[in-house]
This record gives structure tokens, sequence and C-alpha cells, in this order.
């Protein structure tokens, strides 16, 4: 990329974005878990084979994790398609089925969850079917032959596809259509509707209305606005989807209009505490150092979250887009990726994009022409969550143990080498770009009236369709569990979800209704924390999860301060006998002894929240810490048995 | 500048105190106590305990006393049923993790853990005890560590690492887990460490003890075989009071010596006698070097043994600056069994010598090179210290208080004001200095000029320059070991860009104001102690019939009867040692 | 009463062609700040371990304490002290994992290797630990054998795992001999 000035790049439009037909392969962690280097090096290998000027590339996660590894294929006539669970051989069959002869692949595609209930003026060239009900047998097989048999009657047969859809984003609705490229969408379908769309809707021009299904998709997607989307290696096709457009119009302006922007939009830190980003920007621009950095905490720790590292390893420079804007806000001229050294891929990431960036005069001295300078480094983690935990992620960088220190002085004041720092979360610093580019006022539309924006949350545990969400803050639970993620795995009733990691707390199935926000949640006995969000169903035993969540605080305290790490360590002694059906109810009174003390005297925030999983379960699951200690121990081993058996009997 | 005044309240009663000043500092200031294990006041906070958290109106946290500044209108409360609760439960988990050894444990009747399970009236264990089993570490035969005990308040490592600059302890691992030891879990003995106690002397609790050696005394004092004397050092005199309700910087000289003779000691001498003979030697040897030119300058003292370990181990460039005159410890006891074993016509073989010393280096002094076999045979057997002696003199019954008061025993008991004030930072320069400037003049330092102020208080580097009729001496004087970096760099700069050297005398001792802050004087230091103890040493000095060590007559028959004169050879082979490199892990 | 200097005592250094790799490496980061825990990562990820004798030479060389870089290795649980075994089998212990059972497949493969999580079996062949979330939720239980991400896996996959790597290390154990 040639060098840019400030002017010269603003008046770069998206015109230049690459055009024309391309494969895209979601390569992060978990789609190259799931094969999708190899699916990239057949695609590649087959591309060549045919003949076909078309690039394969690589691109982040669309946040589908049920479906990794995915392959996103755009044709000539501009049309995407989405496949899931690709392999070698369906690899292969998106070469010469879709690409050669135009024919979309069985169970393999995701479909978009834009919906709408016009027509427009293309022709559908293929309809999407999907059997979502939840009464156990698959019907999409029987459904996609009657839409055929259909289709032989009324000469369509060879005009439009009957496609199997892997998934709809619908569940719960029987069975669904969707019609391409239009996108009229039609939900709890029966056998007699079939002719009618035909009809109608293929034959004709008529929307179906009785069955559209126009419900729309939850999700908005701010800072996962380019995952899967752009190539992370590449700053073209960042510039190209208006990436560093919010820097250069921040860089017209004074790094107190950016602040004051900041302000207006209500963005609060995504690391857990939702303090407002706008102020943290403030209190460290307000002191005067010689020197001052800026902070992006890539140590996501939260057994279970992993939106950082989506971020990070799919839209890397928009994180460094949102650095250097902090860094700007603050009068910082450098900046540190404090990253996990558990993501090799996201580091590399943003290796690469710091290189980019420092080559095409983005990053380094005056930036893009201006009078502000600012560089990047990374630095990595070791293994240590507490180094979540501002005070102790400056230790480590410093290269000591990752203790936490007694604020104040904060950060902000006395930070990294003792001169003001401002730490923010990847998802927060990924928020900025976007808003600076569309403005605060954007921003602030979305979401409830004290928590702003969107945030994005990692559903996993027993939930049907685990994956990246991304919502706008106020969607309640039950949204995001159910009309996004499908429910619970094998629709057993849900016990709870679990919110906020180990810090955070179980919010059991009356709640469900709560829209999402700092404030509920907190309210709820739990906490937004980063955005883990694990569904348990009603066989899950409350006192085993809180064991599991205190285990990991007990795991990752630094012992530095008493109350953390003995009073974890002591308590986590007197779950295991409640769990061995050993202890007495005086226990019980004990470990609430310990949270409170705990809550109240130790030092940082790991220690003062790793009571929550025990006293969130304990207030709304007493009943389930009582029955071990009425049952004793012939209870106990009857239900670890049955808490055992489970995950055998379990497959999705 | 000026200093911002903050206004307050602590539990109601309005405060003014100084901007940065701690809610714990200032609640002091107010008669108000906050409990704390692991805030000392030599210290930064670690805010590890968690016990002096406080409420704060209009706060819903509870920060901690030890390491929260005091800002403008805070309503402090420190004291509230809620608080005592969380101090409780929190004090509870602490003994959780504690051996239930306190009656046979090394602070049992004064560890602070104690005190406030005492204070708090623990009365039962609620939560199962957990501890970790690990061997204690006794391998410097001068501390032992039993890592059972440690409460990880971070003392101990504050002060080896931060103000010590040793990093012979550490913390290892985290969580439960998190422990005090040795780096890479080796050996003390295996460590960089100088066994100068500073950790032992702040420890809260057990966890860090001198090595006791009070029945090894007890059975040499009963050994019918055994001709029994003993020293007793400079600082001693004013600390000991402290282990019987004494404020610090009381004078026990006479006290100790009766003390001693009743335990059964043949020979009662005073440590203070041989730092003047060290005087001899040391401003002779400085006279050599800085008059002759024989040798190098600056001469750095070496009469405290961790700085020799120290300078072993890390400056071992300097070996050839060091004064070879032994400590006086060491030259007490080859002179008991050499001089004085001649005098009483006593085969040394018999006679034992145990030292009373502020120092858990000592106890490795006695066997640090073979020079300290000079008399034949081991020349100092056993060095108590102070702490130990307290024990020894309560296990004798002996009603120390009401003793009346003696004197020591001749030929090697007379000292100088010069001798004892050894026993804290800046003294040994200045007593070597009022002899040096009477053995180059030929006159004594006028009455005014004697005390040399310049030397003298609790800066951590001190720097004078001192007229010696027109000769410029230009003297540093480095106390808690940590700051003698600072200075060694300096010297070495000019050495390595062939300027003149910025210092011609150095005096150096390891524990923060000297001996009298030893890592083996009784519990409870801090500045004010240091300061206490000091003044009672000065005192001393002003008392002294004599204020110079070549005045001593005892000194002076020393020399004219047995000796010679300093330097010769006779005093060379008894007075003088060696030094080698050391690497600072031998493992 | 001359003293002439010793010599200075020499620590025990690592072999001149480690020193090489070692001095390489502080040239690379001397200057930079914040530099140790990258240095100690590029160790590791070197020699699979940081060896003593390295952490010596580095803190020699940094003019730091090695209790410094003791205090930072026992610290994060990245850092190994021991060479691991030469397979390596690592359970992911993420919240989705472990609500999907991953506490019986660790156990199975403690029963199968009749080690603890955490260790090396004596042989050297097998390290077997737990890591707090490999971030693929998606897949869980899922576990990471010698860098390769295995999903829905369950206890009795375990037993044909670890025999799949005996039989190869046997297989190239006697081409060996041959």
């Amino acid at each position: 990329m040639e060098t840019l000035t400030l002017d010269t790049f603003v008046t770069k439009s998206k015109s230049d974005s690459p055009s024309g037909p391309y494969i895209k392969v979601g390569m992060d962690t978990g789609g190259i878990a799931a094969g999708a280097a190899r699916v990239l090096e057949v695609l590649q290998e087959e591309v060549k084979l045919a003949g076909l000027d078309l690039p394969v590339l690589p691109t982040g996660s669309l946040g589908y994790s049920f479906v990794d590894p995915l392959v996103e294929v755009k044709t000539e006539s501009g049309l995407r398609t989405v496949y899931g669970k690709i392999d070698e051989e369906s690899a292969k069959q998106i070469i010469s089925d879709h690409l050669k002869e135009g024919k979309l692949l069985d169970d393999h595609v995701v479909a978009s969850r834009k919906r709408t209930n016009d027509l427009g003026d293309t022709q559908t060239f293929a309809i999407l079917v999907k059997d979502t009900s939840c009464d156990g047998g698959d019907k999409t097989q029987f459904f996609q032959a009657s839409f055929e048999e259909d289709f032989r009657h009324e000469g369509l047969t060879g005009k439009v596809q009957v496609v199997r859809a892997l998934d709809m984003g619908i569940y719960g609705e029987g069975l669904v259509v969707k019609l391409l490229p239009s996108g009229v969408t039609y939900a709890n379908i029966l056998t007699r509707d079939i002719a009618q769309i035909v009809d109608q809707s293929l034959k004709g021009d008529k929307v179906v209305d009785h069955r559209v299904y126009a419900k729309n998709d939850p999700q908005n997607r701010v800072v996962l606005r380019n995952c899967g989307r752009v190539n992370p290696e590449s700053l073209e096709d960042y510039v190209a989807a208006g990436g560093y457009q919010g820097l250069a119009k921040a860089l017209k302006a004074s790094p107190e209009e950016t602040i004051s922007t900041m302000k207006d939009s209500g963005l609060r830190g995504r690391g857990g505490a939702g303090f407002p980003t706008w102020l943290k920007w403030k209190l460290t621009s307000d002191v005067e150092a010689d020197q001052k950095y800026v902070i992006c905490n890539g140590d996501e720790g939260d057994p279970g979250a992993f939106m950082d590292r989506s971020v990070l390893e799919g839209d890397p420079h928009s994180v460094l887009e949102g650095l250097m804007l902090a860094g700007y806000a603050v009068g910082a001229t450098k900046g540190w990726f404090y990253i996990r050294a558990e993501y090799p891929l996201a580091v590399e990431r943003i290796r690469i994009a710091i290189e980019q960036a420092q080559e095409a005069g983005i990053l380094g001295e005056k930036v893009l022409g201006t009078d502000f300078s600012f560089d990047a480094e990374i630095r990595l983690g070791a293994g240590a969550f507490v180094c979540g935990e501002e005070t102790a992620l400056i230790a480590s960088i410093e290269g000591m143990r990752g203790s936490p220190e007694p604020r104040p002085p904060y950060p902000s004041v006395k930070g990294l080498w003792d001169k003001p720092t401002s730490i923010n979360n990847v998802e927060t610093l990924a928020a900025v770009p976007a808003i600076m580019a569309k403005g605060a006022r954007w921003y602030s539309s979305i979401g409830t009236e004290k928590s702003k924006g969107t945030k994005v949350f990692a559903v996993t545990g027993k939930v049907k369709y685990p994956q990246l969400v991304e919502v706008p803050m106020g969607t309640s639970l039950q949204q995001i569990v159910f009309d996004v993620c499908g429910g619970v795995l094998d629709d057993i009733p849900i016990k709870g979800v679990q919110t906020g990691g180990p810090s955070g707390g179980v919010i059991p199935e009356q709640h469900l209704n709560t829209p999402v926000t700092y404030e509920t949640l907190q309210e709820l006995g739990s906490i937004m924390g980063s955005g883990g969000m694990l569904i348990m169903d009603e066989h899950d035993c409350m006192v085993d999860v809180a064991k599991f969540y205190l285990k990991f605080c007990v795991d990752e305290s630094c012992g530095k301060c008493a109350p953390c790490r003995i009073g974890g360590y002591q308590m986590l002694q007197l779950l295991e006998l409640i769990s061995s059906g050993k202890a007495s109810l005086e226990d019980l009174s004990h470990i609430e002894r310990i949270c409170n003390a705990m809550k109240k005297a130790s030092l940082c925030g790991l220690g003062q929240t790793a009571p929550n999983p025990v006293l969130s379960t304990l207030r709304y699951f007493k009943n389930e810490y009582i029955a071990y200690i009425e049952g004793g121990p012939r209870y106990a081993r009857q239900r670890k048995r049955e808490l055992a058996g489970k995950p055998e009997r379990k497959a999705s | 500048m000026i200093q911002e005044i903050i206004n307050a309240t602590i539990n109601g009663i309005p405060i003014k105190v100084p901007a940065g000043t701690s809610i714990l500092q200032a609640a002091q200031g107010v008669q108000v106590k906050i409990p704390t294990l692991c805030k000392h006041k030599d210290l930064l906070p670690t805010a590890a305990c968690g016990l002096c958290i406080v409420n704060i109106a209009g706060s819903p946290k509870k920060p901690r006393a030890c390491c929260t500044p005091i800002e403008e209108g805070m309503e402090i409360t420190t004291h509230d049923s809620d608080l005592t609760d969380i101090r409780r439960s929190t004090l509870e988990l602490i003994l959780s993790n504690h051996p239930n050894e306190c009656l046979t444990c090394g602070r049992n009747g004064n560890c602070e853990l104690q005190s406030l399970a005492g204070d708090f009236g623990l009365r039962q264990d609620l939560i199962p005890r957990y501890v970790r089993e690990l061997p204690c570490d006794d391998s410097t035969g001068s501390i032992i560590l039993d890592f059972r005990k440690c409460i990880k308040c971070g003392r101990c490592v504050q002060v080896c690492q931060d103000v010590q600059n040793v990093w012979a302890l550490s913390f290892l691992e985290r969580g439960i887990n998190n422990r005090m030891a040795p780096a890479g879990d080796i050996l003390l003995n295996e460590s960089p460490c100088i066994r100068c106690g500073q950790c032992s002397a702040h420890c809260p609790t057990g966890a860090i003890v001198e090595s006791d050696e009070v029945t090894t005394v007890w059975d040499a004092l009963h050994d019918e075989n055994k001709y029994c004397t003993v020293q007793v050092a400079p600082s001693v005199r004013v600390a000991l009071g402290e282990a019987f309700g004494l404020p610090p910087g009381t004078n026990l000289t006479k006290k100790i010596y009766a003390a001693l003779r009743r335990l059964g000691f043949k020979a009662v001498f005073d440590t203070n006698f041989s730092a003047d003979l060290t005087i001899m030697e040391e401003a002779s040897e400085f006279i050599e070097r800085f008059v002759h030119g024989k040798g190098e300058i600056p001469l750095i003292t070496s009469c405290c043994p961790a700085w020799v370990d120290y300078m072993e181990k890390r400056f071992s460039d300097f070996i050839p600056n060091f004064s070879t005159a032994k400590s006086p410890q060491q030259m007490m006891g080859v002179m008991t069994k050499t001089y004085y074993a001649e005098k009483v016509n006593m085969d040394p073989a018999k006679i034992y010598q145990v030292s009373i010393m502020p120092c858990t280096a000592k106890k490795y002094e006695l066997e640090r090179t073979d020079e300290m076999y000079a008399s034949g045979y081991k020349d100092v057997d056993v060095a108590l210290t102070t702490r130990e002696f307290a024990r020894l003199i309560k296990q004798s019954g002996i009603d120390f208080l009401n003793l009346p008061d003696e004197e020591a025993d001749s030929i090697l008991g007379e000292y100088s004001g010069a001798g004892t004030i050894f026993g804290y930072t800046g003294g040994v320069m200045e007593a070597a200095l009022r002899t040096a400037y009477f053995k180059v003049t030929g006159k004594n330092l006028q009455q005014e000029a004697i005390d040399i102020q310049p030397v003298r208080g609790l800066e951590g580097v001190k720097e004078a320059e001192i007229d010696v009729e027109g000769t410029k001496v230009r003297v540093a004087v480095a106390h808690a070991i940590g700051n003698v970096e600072k200075v060694l760099n300096k010297v070495r700069a000019a050495r390595d860009s062939g300027e003149e050297t910025p210092y011609h005398f150095i005096e150096v001792m390891a524990c923060p104001g000297g001996c009298i802050g030893g890592g083996g004087q009784p519990y409870g230091i801090d500045n004010e102690v240091r300061m206490a103890r000091i003044r009672g040493l000065e005192a001393d000095d002003r008392d002294c019939k004599l204020r110079f060590s070549h005045e001593n007559p005892e000194i002076q028959a020393a020399y004219k009867d047995f000796l010679g004169e300093p330097l010769s050879e006779k005093a060379e082979a008894l007075l003088h040692t060696k030094y080698v490199a050391r690497p600072s892990y031998s493992k | 009463m001359n003293m002439s200097a010793a010599p200075p005592v020499a620590l025990q250094e690592p072999e001149p062609d480690v020193l090489e790799e070692i001095q390489h490496l502080l040239d690379k980061w001397k200057d930079k700040e914040g530099n140790l825990i990258m240095i100690l990562h590029e160790i590791q990820n070197k020699y699979g371990f940081v060896p003593r004798d390295v952490a010596l030479a580095v803190a020699k060389r940094l003019e730091i304490r090695l209790a410094q870089i003791y205090e930072v290795l026992t610290f994060y649980h990245y850092f190994k002290l021991v060479a691991p075994g030469k397979h390596n089998i690592t359970v992911c212990n993420g919240t989705a994992c472990y609500l999907k059972g991953c506490a019986q497949l660790i156990q199975k493969l403690e029963t199968i290797l009749g080690i603890p999580e955490g260790q090396t079996t004596k042989d050297q062949m097998f390290h077997l630990e737990t890591v707090r979330c490999i971030g693929c939720c998606g897949m869980s239980p899922a576990m990471v054998v010698d860098g390769r991400t295995l999903g829905k896996v369950k206890p009795d996959d375990m037993k044909a795992l670890v025999d799949d790597i005996k039989t190869i290390e046997k297989a190239s154990g006697e081409e060996r001999d041959n």
C-alpha cells in the first residue's frame, strides 16, 4: 500500500474495494481447529486445477462456531454464499458444483440472517429449505423432495434449485424456506403451503403473507463488523471496508473532540466493569507527563470466552485503529498490545497489522502526515488470568509477577513505568473506530439509556448452536439463547445462564426475560463481565458449576492478599465437602462468612468477585446445596454418577 | 515547596495532615490503631493482609488504610462491627493456613499474629486447617526459615530485595501455593543471602527466626573443662533493655556485665575494647594507604560480616580496597585465646569464648575463613544474638533489671567512646578518623570537633570532607546495604576513567542504622527505635572519660606487652584476614 | 598485607552454542522496554522449558537478579522449569468443555498414562496438562495433541489416541535401531 496522507486518505472510497469473485475461508483458531487450513489448501489447489481466476483468501470468524469451518463464496453475479462444516470433500464440491455449475451445495449453506418481505425484481434462482422444529425427526429431506416434486409439476426443475440449508438462523419455527437472492423467508410451512409458495412467489411475484417470517435477527454487528468479511492480513481490505476513516476524521479535529465524541456515544468499557471509556481517556489526558501510554488488554481469560480472540484474529486493524484513537485522545505516542500467549494467531495477525500500518505511514512518525506520532508493540501474557487486572497487567509488561497493586494511584496517573496509562479492552477498542466514523449519535441510538451500543457474547455450554453473538444492549437473554442460538441442546429445559465468567453469577430461568445491561445483571447478582455466556440445562449441578468457577479463581489468584489466597482455597474445600455429602448446615454459614471477607477485604477485582458464582447459586439454587447436605454421601455418589453419565448420552 | 494540608475526619475526629499521608499514618496521629500484619514502618505497604480495611463515607468499597492516601473531606470510619467481623474472618483464614505451634515457636510471646488473634478473641478453629508441608531451611546456621509459618506479608522479600538489594528471598508460585523462598528453590546458603537477618527482624511471625544456640552456651557454662569467657558488642547495651520492657536506647552496660558474671562467665570482656583495637589497626592501615601510598584507596571498612559476604559475592573487584583488619568480634576472640591466655597462664584449648552480638551474620563470621582460627583454636566459639541473650538471661532466673552495676574484666574490658560508637552507622568512620587525625597530626581533635556530625544520622549515604590540617579526606558512609552500590559505582566510574577517586575512606554497615538496627536485635525496629538506640550510644561516648581508641590504656598495654605496634608482624598474623571472590549462587 | 584480588568466580554457564543463542536473543531484546517475559517466551519456545543455567546467564547479562526471573517463571503457568514430555496432551478446561465433560477426559487420560494432570510420564514420552480455554468452545470438549486441536472428543477415544502415538513411536524407534 502506498504511503498515505490525511488528504489522500479520506478521499479513498469504497470504490477501491476489491470487487469480483472470491472464496474466503474462516481462518480463525476455531476454524483452523475444525480443519480450515486444509480446506484453504484444497480450495486453492482445486481453483488452480480448474483453471479458475479467483482468489482464495483467509478471513476471520463470522462467529458461527457451531458450523466451523466456514467458507464464503462470492460469484461473478455478486451473490455471496456462506458454507459451513466444509471438509476436503465438500471443498472440492464448492469448485465443481457451485463455481462450475452454479449449483449450491446441500447441507452446508449457512443462510444470511437478513430477512425481508420484498421479493424485489431479481428472479429467484434457489430456495433454501430447513426443518427447524424441535420434535426430533428432521424432515428437511422430505421437505426438499416435496418442493422438487412441485417444481416438476410446475416446470421449474432446472430453473430454481432446492437446497437443504445447514442453518437458517431461525429455530423452532417448523419448516423454513428462504428465497434467494431476495431473502424472503417463510416459516412454519405446512405441506399444503408449498404449492401456494411456488405458485405465488416463484412463478408469480407475490409474497405469501401469512407465512412470511420477517422477524429480524436481533444481532447488530458493530464490533464484529468486519470479522469474517475482510482478510485480516490485508490493510487494503480493511481500508476498503471503511477502515482508518475514523482515525482520519479524528486527526482533523482536536483530541478533546475525540473524547467528547466518545462521551456522547456512551461507550463503556467492555472488559467487565463498564467504566465510561471517555472518562478513562479524559483522566489520562488531564495528567501532564513527558510520556504516556495506551494499552490494549488482550489477555482475555474467562474460560469460555473468545470474543476478543475473534476480533484480534478477524479484524486486527480495527483494534489497532482503536488503540491509535485512544493514544491520540490521551496524548500517548506509544501503544502496547498485551495478548495471551495462548492466542498465537491473534498475536501474528496483530503483528502483521502493525507492520502494514507502519509501512503505509499510518503508524509511526507523523501519522498520515499529521503532527501525531504513534507506534505500537506487542507484549505477551504468560498464563495468568489476574493480569486482566490493570495494575497486574502493567506489572506483567514490566517483567514482574502479575500481582495487583493498590489503587490509587490509578494507572491514568501512574501506570506503565509510572507514566499515565490508559488501558482498554479489545472489544472496546474495536468499537471506537466505528463510532468515530459513523458518529456518536448513531452509536448511542443503539442500546438502552445507561448501556449504549452493542455487546458481543460467546454463547456456549448446553446450547444448540454455540457461537459469537453481537446484540444491542438491552436484548434479553431469552432472545440470545433461543432466537439466535437455537435454545438448549436436546431441548432439555433450561436452568439458567451464567454470565460474567468467574466473576459473574447464574441468572435463573425465571429472569431470562430481563434485558441485558450492566445494571440489570448486577441487580440479579451477576455481572456483564467480558461476555462469556454459559447455558445450563436442568440436569446441570449448580454446586458443581460454583465449584468450577471458584476453582478457576483459586488457580488464578496471585496469592498476594490473604482474603483471596486463603479464602478461595478454604471455600473450595468446603464446597468439596458439600458435594461429597459430608458437610453440615454450619458449613454453609462459614462459606457465607468467607464470601463476605473475600468480597470486602480482597485487594483486587479477582478476589472481590470470586465469591459471586457461589453467592449467586446460593441465592437461586440453595436447595441444591441443601440436597447434598441432607442427602449425605449416598446422595452425593448418586449425583456424581448422574453427572458423569451425561456427556456420553449427548451428541450435537 | 509548600506542602498541601488535607482536612478529613477519622471516626469523627477532625485531622489535618500533609497530602500523601496514608489513613494508617493519620490514624496513629489521633490515637487510633488499625490492625495490620503486613505494613511495617520501614517499608512500603504491600497491601497483603487485608486487615486494615476501613470505611469511607459515600464509597461502597473498603480501601486499605495502609496504602490509601487521605483526600480532602474524607470521612473515615476505622472500626465498626462490620469491619471487625471482616477482620475476624480474615484472621481466621490466616490462622487456618498457619501451623498451630505457638508454644514451640521462636516468636511465642512476641508474635504479631499471635497478639492479634488474642485481641480478636479467636477461640476455636472454624475452618479446617490447611498448611502445606515444607521443610525448614536451616542451611545458613544463622537464620531459620520455617515456610509453613509464613503469612506472605511480603516484608522479608521487600527488605531483602528493595532495602538490602540482596535478592536472596523471593516469592515463588502463586495462589495458595504462593510462598516466600530463596530464588529458584535452593537452600538459603546456596543463594546470595548475606545472613544480615533483616528478614527476621521484620517478620511478623515465626517464619524467619535466628538460629537459637542458647542451649549450646548453657552446655559450655556447665562444662567444668571449659573456661568460659564472653564479649558483648557495642549496640547490644542500648537495645537489650527492650526485651525487658525498657525504652530503646537505655544503656545497660554494667547490668550486662553483672548478668554475664552471674551466668558463670569467668571473664567478662567488652567488644568495645576490641573495637578500639580494630581502630588502631584500621587507622594505621588507612594512613599507610592514604599517606604513604601503600595499597588501594579508598579504604573500605570490613567489620560487618554481612557486608564482607556481599562484597565477596557482588563486588569482588573491591577486594584490594578492603581493610584487612578483622572485626572486633574476631579480634576479641583471638586476643582472648592468645594474649589473655598468656597473661593468666591458661591453656587456650580450655578457653571458650561466647560473643553477644546484635547480628545473625556474626554466627557465620566465626568460621568464615581459616584466619578465624588464628589463635590455633576457633577464636570465638559461639555467637548469640541480643534476642537469644535476653532468653538466656530469662532462663537463668536473673532479675536482670534489679542487678547491681558491675565492671568488665581487665585486660580486655576497658573501652573508649570511639569503641562504643562502632554500634551505629558512621561510628566506625568517626572513631577511625579520630585516631587517624592523631596519627597524622600528632594531636587530638579539638573537643568541639570530636563529634564528626556529617557522618552521623540515618541518611542512606552520607558524604563528608574532613580537614586534616589542610589535607582533605573525602569519606562516604553507607548503611542498609542496598545503598552501597551507588557509592561503589562512583568509585568504579572514577577508576575506569582514570579520574581521582571520589572517596578516600568508605564505611559500610549492612543493616539500616548500623549494628543498633542489626538483624539479631529485639523486635519492633523502626527509625524511631534506631534513633533512640543511637542516642544511647552517643551518650555513652560522651560520658566516656576517653574518647580516642589510642588513649585506651588497656589497648596501649596490649601493644606494649604483646602485639608490638599496629600492623606489626604479630598484629598482621592475629588481627588481619583475607577475602576471596565467591559466586552468588552456589547451585 | 598485600591482597591480590582472586579471579572473579564464574557462574555455571551454559554450553557455548547455547550461550551464543542467548546472546543473539539478548541483542534483539536488550534495549527494549518490557523485555523479560518476551525473552523467557523465546527461550521456552526454543527449549520447551527454561533451563536454570540459561536463566542464570540471562540474569547476568540483563543485569537483573535470578530471583526476579524465578519469581516470574513460577508465577506464570505458561512457563515450565523442567523439560516437558515428547508428546503434549492438553485438555481444554474452559467452561464449555467442563460442562460437556472434560473432567472425564482428564480422568481417563490420567488412568491411561498413569500420571496426574500437570506431569510427565517417567519415560518422558507424554506430558498431560489442562489449559483454561483454547477458545474452541463450539467444538467442546476439545483438546490439543501435539499442536493438533481435536474437538468433540469422548473418554472412550482416549485409549486409541495414546496407543496411536505409542505405535508411531515404536515404529520410528525400530527404524532407528535398524
